[in-house]
């Protein structure tokens, strides 16, 4: 049973949360103590599986499945010609990670809905788009077939933007959605144009395939920039962010926590795509610095815009982009210096420790940030931060969530986003010291921008229109205190996590061989 | 086994956040020691709390909080020319949200079969 469900478990990964999407709005209605019932049963088998998945490719190594294949580790049909035809899923250390990025999220978001948005109407349709949601991000960062990428991405774009525009709200909710889709699908075809050209070229869909194959010819060259393009601003990155404080902001706070995520699964795609399909065939320096200036263009733009919002969650989605850019950043570092062995011992590989740890970091930060911004509409109904005050009276373990979020995502010890910043500055700084001041300069405005949050929000004299306010509804608070349990823990604890999950994650972005060797047997 | 404590290394230096917890906690202690020999004569809810305006009356609570708006004023007006070129280049209109990209787009296809 153990070997078959580890066997399976990469197709198990999609398969659990297709399968509770479409049953969903059949479930629902029997009522919706028992959707939500089921909903969290899948969801709760998901990350069951993609821990159990995770922790047999952090031991054995990368696990490739092939769908359809008399066996699973089948990739080469014996009659296709040594081509890889049939849709591969492989799962290495940082699509492991990856995978745990979105289950364990996934997971307390959804405790956190069941709560929060149990007041609303239409949540059969919610949760299953919600479920989609899961599916595509898991799907993205599994897949080792471009097309199937492109594929998971319009999955996990649509589902998103419906979620977006859930609420409608005098149809502001839906304008962003709107635009969310507009960009989303005209990012995605120049994505599938990219995966055209390689199609063309090297008559293979498999990542693997196409790597071993890489010449770096002028179209693999334009198809490189297309699909940078389109995942640097599915990502949010400067200047191609401005769809995310649209869209972050009108969407359900729970959706903006899981719109984290999905973001990072197109990083993921960006990283997977200069690493794996190109790595040392590409001029690494000249590409590493355009990733290096998104980022800090990222870093700057995102956190000087957050400063003056007064939307709460506009303002959080600001500093969302800003946070990316450290990712970008830190990757970006890596990627300039890959393919000279000794400085990628001395700073590469923990620049690019740093960028991926970020990533996880983010998404356990960001992720509470937004759900206590969600708790605090829930309970007043505004997220006008000139229209609050008071509120760490009556809301006294939000305000405490708040403060750990806020504390890890300024970089402040002993949390975990110190920690993953802590290696950015430092190898960043061997690499080119301007680019590490920046990034601390950045830090210390996100700081100060948090600090006003935590003003607006919570410090002054008990309101009279917030005098009967009371503090979130349970669920919401364990949601809430899953995420904070893990950004103090891997603040406590940072080198065990670095050892165990980021550093095999790094290495596994960078080792183009290992990977191609993973999955074409070293043809 | 992994060191559950050990240091985390930075590729130049190291960081160990217990010892930083550690001296937090020494700290405490001594601004708790210090706090203990301050004035003991401290009544709440008596004229001590109540805030002194030079004889003026209290304003309504929602009058004395500084809202969001009011708070860096200093620093948006220093930066006053950055924010009159960023601020506008938020438009919130889709048609510059994909003029931005594909021009990026452009400009990067452009970098990249130059310089590589």
């Amino acid at each position: 049973m153990n070997g078959f469900l580890m066997t399976n478990a990469p197709a198990l990964l999609i398969m659990l949360p297709l399968i509770g999407a479409f049953a969903t709005p059949f479930i629902g209605r029997v009522s919706p103590r028992v959707r939500s019932a089921w909903v969290l049963l899948i969801m709760t088998l998901t990350t069951l599986t993609a821990l159990l998945l995770a922790s047999d490719v952090f031991l054995n190594g990368t696990q490739i499945y092939v769908f359809g294949a008399a066996n699973p580790d089948l990739a080469i049909p014996l009659d296709s010609g040594g081509i890889p035809i049939r849709i591969i899923f492989t799962v290495d250390a940082m699509s492991a990670l990856m995978q745990v990025i979105g289950a364990i999220t996934g997971f307390a978001v959804l405790l956190y809905s069941i709560s929060a948005d149990r007041i609303h109407s239409g949540l059969e349709s919610f949760y299953t788009l919600f479920l989609l949601m899961i599916a595509g991000i898991m799907g993205m960062v599994s897949t080792g077939d471009l097309f199937n990428f492109f594929v998971f991405l319009e999955i996990l774009s649509i589902s998103s933007a419906g979620l977006i525009a859930y609420r409608i709200d005098g149809g502001l909710a839906v304008e962003a959605a709107l635009k969310y889709f507009i960009l989303s699908t005209i990012g995605a075809m120049v994505i599938l144009i990219g995966i055209g050209i390689y199609y063309g070229e090297y008559n293979a869909l498999n990542i693997a395939m196409i790597a071993s194959r890489m010449q770096f010819t002028l179209l693999d060259q334009i198809a490189l920039v297309l699909i940078i393009a389109a995942l640097a601003m599915k990502c949010g990155s400067v200047p191609m962010h401005f769809w995310t404080p649209d869209a972050y902001s009108m969407a359900p706070s729970s959706i903006t926590a899981m719109l984290v995520v999905a973001s990072q699964a197109s990083l993921y795609g960006l990283f997977r795509v200069v690493f794996t399909l190109y790595n040392v065939t590409l001029n690494a320096m000249t590409v590493g610095w355009i990733i290096i200036i998104l980022g800090v263009l990222s870093m700057v733009v995102g956190v000087t815009m957050a400063i003056p919002q007064k939307n709460v969650k506009r303002l959080m989605a600001y500093h969302a982009i800003s946070q990316t850019g450290y990712m970008l950043l830190g990757v970006g570092v890596g990627l300039a210096v890959l393919g000279n062995q000794p400085l990628m011992e001395s700073f590469g590989y923990i620049a690019m420790e740093g960028g991926i740890f970020h990533i996880i970091n983010h998404a356990m930060y960001k992720g509470l940030l937004f759900l206590t911004a969600g708790a605090i509409f829930f309970r007043i109904g505004t997220y006008n931060l000139n229209k609050m005050g008071g509120l760490g009276h009556s809301m006294k373990y939000t305000m405490i969530f708040f403060i750990i979020g806020a504390l890890a995502i300024a970089g402040i010890p002993p949390f975990n986003g110190f920690a993953s910043k802590l290696m950015i500055y430092e190898s960043v700084f061997a690499f080119n010291p301007v680019l590490a001041v920046i990034a601390m300069v950045v830090s210390i405005l996100t700081l100060a921008s948090f600090v006003k949050v935590f003003h607006s929000i919570f410090m002054g004299p008990k309101l009279p229109e917030y005098e009967t306010v009371q503090e979130a509804p349970v669920p919401m608070l364990i949601g809430m205190g899953v995420l904070a349990a893990i950004v103090i823990l891997f603040g406590l604890f940072p080198q065990p996590v670095v050892d165990g999950l980021i550093a095999p994650a790094a290495h596994a972005l960078a080792d183009q061989s290992g990977y191609i060797a993973a999955v074409l047997g070293g043809a | 086994m992994m060191d559950l404590f050990a240091s985390l290394s930075t590729g130049t230096g190291y960081w160990n956040p217990l010892a930083w917890l550690l001296a937090t906690v020494v700290a405490a202690v001594i601004v708790y020691l210090i706090w203990r020999r301050g004035e003991s004569g401290y009544k709440k809810g008596t004229i001590q709390t109540t805030p002194f305006i030079s004889g003026n009356p209290e304003p309504d609570k929602g009058m004395v909080h500084i809202r969001a708006s009011n708070l860096y004023w200093g620093y948006l007006d220093a930066l006053k020319g950055y924010y009159d070129f960023i601020v506008p280049a938020h438009t919130g209109i889709v048609n510059d949200y994909v003029l931005w990209y594909l021009g990026v787009t452009a400009a990067l296809i452009i970098v990249v079969v130059v310089f590589v």
